[in-house]
């Protein structure tokens, strides 16, 4: 039983890279294939919009693993490929955004977000503390007694 | 506690609404192209009706439509009378038949009319591939110099064209005019 169960954990655990598409291209060396495997990674796919065209199947995505084949064979340098990419597709297809004006907020959005909170919680961990305990919260004698009498009555039903 | 504070929440509220609303009506799938601006890129290639050559000089002169299809694309079949409806009103319209089986082309032409003045046949879809092309029907608007101004991705119906293109097709014969 538990190696069944090992079986197929493990068997979930390889279906997510068993769907990636397939392609057979033959790598000159190590290298190649690595970045082959991280420009398909970081560039999306324009027609399925939230696939990279590493995983996506669409015709347009084969495309473009074919061409970056082309040019990595033809010793195009990373950046270049990404700037050919950028010129037909636009800013969409970089799951990277470069950091311009434009993209400033996606970069330092969450972030500056972040910092927000952590203020707004420092400034009020902070007058919490400042406030002054005057025991204005403790009961009176009077209430003291009305609450033990409650009390006495709950336990005696 | 401050009373304008209480205000806080609401006025977050109301913000989050707005962006939300608006995302309702955004679509997605639509991308501005990055080609908007730019020369038409280079090419030779052979018409589909393969008598001659084209090269991106020969898209010059006047403004025009350069539209994507392919027999495989279901959707051009649906735009294909309204492209020969224009074509008809004098609309230039050149075609670009991507990665397509030629002899299918050449039979779709005969059959659903031509309403391209030139068609260029872009069988491996290195042109789509270097017009950032990422699925048919796409129409590229074109002045008389060549320069792409405008793209439309999907089906342009009669109400797209009406709504939306023929004044920026309009705009363009305009600019043109001495």
């Amino acid at each position: 039983m538990k190696r069944l169960l090992a079986a197929a954990v493990l068997a979930l655990g390889l279906a997510g890279v068993v769907h990636a598409a397939i392609d057979t291209y033959e790598f000159a060396n190590d290298a190649e294939r690595e970045r082959f495997r991280d420009l398909t990674k970081e560039l999306r796919c324009p027609k399925c919009q939230n696939q990279d065209i590493a995983d996506s199947n669409a015709p347009i995505a084969t495309d473009l693993r074919r061409e970056i084949f082309r040019m990595l064979g033809e010793g195009t340098d990373d950046q270049q490929i990404i700037d050919f990419m950028v010129d037909r597709y636009g800013d969409f297809v970089r799951y990277k955004p470069a950091l311009t004006g434009k993209t400033a907020l996606l970069w330092f959005g969450p972030a500056g977000l972040l910092l927000a909170g952590v203020v707004v919680m420092a400034v009020i961990v902070r007058r919490r503390r400042a406030a002054p305990t005057d025991g204005s919260d403790a009961l009176s004698p009077e209430e003291r007694k009305r609450l033990d009498q409650l009390l006495d009555t709950k336990t005696d039903d | 506690m401050k009373r304008w504070l209480m205000v806080v929440p609401l006025a977050l509220f109301l913000l989050v609404a707005v962006f939300l609303y608006r995302g309702l009506y955004l679509d997605p799938a639509e991308l501005p192209s990055a080609m908007i601006g730019k020369p038409f890129p280079a090419f030779s290639l052979s018409t589909v009706q393969g008598d001659k050559i084209l090269t991106q000089a020969d898209l010059q002169g006047k403004p025009a439509l350069v539209n994507v299809w392919a027999t495989w694309c279901i959707s051009c079949r649906a735009e294909h009378p309204v492209l020969n409806k224009l074509a008809e009103k004098g609309v230039v319209i050149y075609g670009i038949n991507y990665k397509d089986d030629n002899a299918a082309a050449l039979k779709w032409l005969a059959e659903f009319h031509n309403p391209y003045q030139l068609d260029i046949r872009d069988e491996d879809g290195n042109l789509g591939l270097n017009l950032g092309v990422y699925g048919a029907p796409e129409t590229f608007f074109i002045d008389a110099k060549g320069v792409i101004r405008d793209k439309y991705v999907g089906v342009i119906d009669e109400v797209v064209w009406r709504e939306q293109l023929a004044a920026k097709y309009q705009a363009l014969v305009d600019e043109a005019k001495p």
